[in-house]
């Protein structure tokens, strides 16, 4: 039975224990209990398999979760991080083990998950001989890593982890892999953890310079079209309050980029929907109209701003981030102001003045109506034969009330998805955002399940990404834990088809699908399973899979050829956004 | 945008893999290392990486951003070659015959301020400490005679302005 016992494990911070000879192994699981690990996501092999002997022996007290492939179990590390705010660990054995681990690593370095990786290594002897399962994982993780650090010597063992840990969760977050040599597993030694709380040449949080603080609040009160995209960086300081206090209190229209999607309801009157490449009518076409934009924890990814020489340029720019390395990266701004945005926000709102933007809010009514009749309406009400993204999208809002998490992969389907999905809480989006990693999110998803086992989680994927990581299927199966997965078949890689109709003249190279029996296959792995192809059926399937206890399967036929739209072309200007 | 040389000190700890971790940033972004130096420095534990690019200011201040954010780094700067005081040192192996065949030569060492680190029957070592065009020019001039070995080391540098890594290291422990 699913049962994630979150009460059983609690961490003492910052205590030290007495010491007591153990192994290596024993002291790695101890570690992981000592910061709070109640879960983690791993498959076994050779240079990793003391350590899974002592996971077998603490079973009751942590929960390791045996998923079908290494990118699995850290895909899965992911959901539960996002999902949850703790850091996720996901653990391999050398080799191949480890290199199956670099896809999700990289995922979590440009979404700034905080992750640890345990990775098995030879034995020190052997390191650099070309040994069985050997590989030089440092060098390979280095660039997509916060930090990592192979561990050669039995006694560094808590004291790396705990630096890995506190790596991993402060400041901007991201994944950490620590290598640990077998003879480092075996070797005993006198354990003793403390938690690590600093590190000499480490600075995760810039100190806030009040007077940039002022010169924010003085350009924000100046203005009379004031715009704020906000990034994932709100909903990673746990900032969502202050920035609806702010947006209220200076009546600020506000637009997520699509990591940032749910730090403020869908709902709330001053959300304008998302930016970017498929994001809204009114926000892209805005950008290049506001006068003061302000940026808060987000990283002015080219999918987000489309050409820079053109990108906003009438406005006068500020930056709220913890990193000092991403101010003026892509987007000059004229005021950054550094810190965790919970606190640079805070000392914001105080000296914001009340204000009431009508006639600005009206341009993004009006423009946000013409996407309504020609894009959205339509959409969700369509009048063909062939079911839509869209409506599919729709019919699960109904069904959860906009309270469930969605994890969508990547392509159309998560487009689809973050464009018509209502979120009323925060951390209700999982999705690849910045590597855009297909087969996201099935792994994603049984994470992200684990992390919050109170909510609703649907997985929204593609035929595509589907059989990229659908062995996990057999995790699900296993675990018996109850997501629910939705496959919207259109036969296609339905974004790669969408840009080869629109800019390689219908030239539809390698994207058509030649699908198995995605039903048979599911109900092999004991999931129960449903497939949609008619309008009048989709409600009540999509119903009967949410009042599922169990885990779920729903497969809808789509239409093939459907665009998603608004789109920004690549390389052109956010305000040239099209509508078709 | 101009390239221009820009020398960039690093101060790190004086951990493994962190010279791979800063090598990996410039190749992130394509940007060659003409040269490259790390030592350890007046503070314990404290290494320092002085490394030479030729890149614009726009794209050496967003790396010196990438450097500084690893955790094990802590601190790093960008210098013009105005900005600082810097020298390589170069050997050159040449044949013992020269320095009685040619007497050229030996106004040639003379000249260049560099000296004579050993002489062998065979062969005998001229070491030149300087700045670059000042070895590029020694090398030339002697380029004709025939060079048995030549090497050049990466560039040292001390800035005009004041560090402050003790201070700095001392601010992040409190």
């Amino acid at each position: 039975m699913f049962n994630m016992n979150t009460e059983t494990v609690k961490s003492k911070q910052g205590t030290i224990k007495a010491t007591e000879c153990i192994s290596g192994s024993e002291a790695v699981v101890k570690c992981l209990l000592e910061e709070g690990v109640d879960v983690l996501y791993g498959y076994p092999g050779g240079a990793i398999m003391p350590v899974y002997d002592e996971l077998y022996k603490y079973q009751d007290q942590l929960h390791h979760i045996l998923t079908r492939h290494e990118q699995g179990a850290i895909h899965a590390a992911q959901g539960y991080a996002r999902v949850s705010g703790k850091v996720g660990v996901a653990i391999a054995t050398s080799g191949p083990g480890a290199t199956n681990l670099i896809t999700g690593i990289a995922d979590a370095q440009i979404d700034s998950t905080p992750i640890v990786c345990i990775t098995g290594q030879v034995g020190s002897h052997l390191l650099g001989s070309d040994a069985f399962q050997e590989t030089d994982i440092v060098s390979i993780s280095t660039p997509v890593t916060k930090w990592n650090y192979q561990i050669t010597k039995t006694s560094e063992i808590p004291e790396i982890l705990a630096k890995a840990f506190y790596i991993a969760k402060s400041g901007r977050p991201g994944p950490v892999l620590i290598d640990i040599t077998k003879d480092a597993q075996f070797g005993e030694f006198d354990f003793e953890y403390k938690k690590c709380e600093k590190i000499r040449s480490y600075n995760p949080v810039p100190k806030m310079e009040m007077a940039q603080v002022n010169a924010a609040a003085e350009l924000i009160n100046k203005s009379r079209k004031p715009f704020i995209v906000l990034g994932q960086g709100v909903i990673l300081a746990n900032a969502e309050e202050e920035l609806k206090h702010l947006i209220e209190k200076a009546d600020i229209p506000a637009a997520s980029t699509l990591l940032g999607l749910s730090a403020l309801p869908t709902e709330h009157e001053l959300n304008m929907g998302m930016v970017g490449m498929h994001g809204h009518y009114a926000p892209n076409v805005l950008t290049n109209d506001c006068d003061v934009l302000i940026a808060i924890g987000m990283r002015f990814d080219d999918r987000v701003t489309g050409n820079l020489e053109t990108y906003a340029k009438q406005a006068k720019i500020i930056h709220f981030d913890i990193d000092p390395s991403e101010i003026d990266k892509n987007v000059k701004t004229d005021v950054a102001v550094l810190g965790t945005v919970k606190e640079t926000l805070s000392a914001l709102i105080p000296l914001i003045n009340p204000n009431k933007n009508e006639e600005w809010h009206k341009e993004f009514k009006d423009l946000h109506q013409i996407e309504h009749e020609e894009i959205i309406h339509p959409e969700i009400n369509p009048t063909k034969e062939k079911l839509t993204m869209g409506e599919v999208i729709n019919a699960i809002n109904n069904e959860t009330n906009g309270e469930a998490i969605i994890v969508s992969d990547v392509g159309q389907n998560q487009m689809y998805a973050s464009r018509y999905a209502n979120f009323k809480q925060s951390k209700s989006v999982v999705t690849s955002g910045g590597l855009g990693t297909m087969g996201f999110s099935l792994p994603a998803s049984i994470g992200a399940k684990m992390g919050a086992p109170e909510r609703e989680v649907v997985a929204i994927i593609g035929d595509g990404g589907f059989q990229m990581t659908i062995q996990e299927l057999g995790t699900i199966l296993q675990t018996k834990v109850p997501v629910k997965i939705v496959v919207l078949n259109n036969e296609f890689l339905g974004m790669v088809r969408q840009w080869q109709e629109l800019f390689f003249d219908k030239r539809y190279a390698s994207t058509v699908m030649t699908n198995p029996n995605f039903i048979k296959i599911v109900e092999g792995y004991g999931i129960q399973a449903n497939r949609v192809t008619k309008r009048e059926d989709l409600s009540s399937s999509v119903a009967k899979m949410i009042a599922s206890k169990e885990s779920y399967f729903l497969e809808v036929i789509v239409e093939k050829e459907g665009n998603v739209f608004p789109m920004i072309p690549s390389g052109a200007t956010v305000s040239d956004v099209r509508l078709k | 945008m101009k390239k221009e040389i820009y020398t960039i000190s690093v101060y790190t700890e004086n951990n493994l893999g962190l010279l791979n971790r800063i090598a990996t940033l410039f190749l992130k972004r394509h940007v060659n290392i003409e040269s490259l130096t790390v030592s350890s420095t007046e503070i314990d534990n404290v290494s320092r990486f002085i490394i030479v690019a030729f890149i614009t200011e726009d794209r050496v201040k967003k790396i010196i951003g990438q450097i500084e954010k690893q955790v094990e780094v802590i601190k790093a700067y960008y210098h013009t070659n105005e900005e600082s005081i810097y020298i390589q040192s170069a050997l050159f192996k040449v044949k013992s015959s020269l320095l009685f065949d040619e007497r050229q030569i030996q106004n040639i060492i003379k000249k260049s301020n560099s000296q004579i680190v050993t002489v062998s029957r065979e062969f005998f070592v001229i070491e030149k400490s300087g700045r670059k065009e000042e070895i590029d020019k020694l090398y030339n001039e002697i380029a004709p005679f025939g060079i048995m070995q030549f090497v050049r080391s990466g560039r040292i540098s001390v800035t005009k302005e004041e560090m402050k890594i003790s201070e700095i290291l001392k601010k992040q422990l409190n």
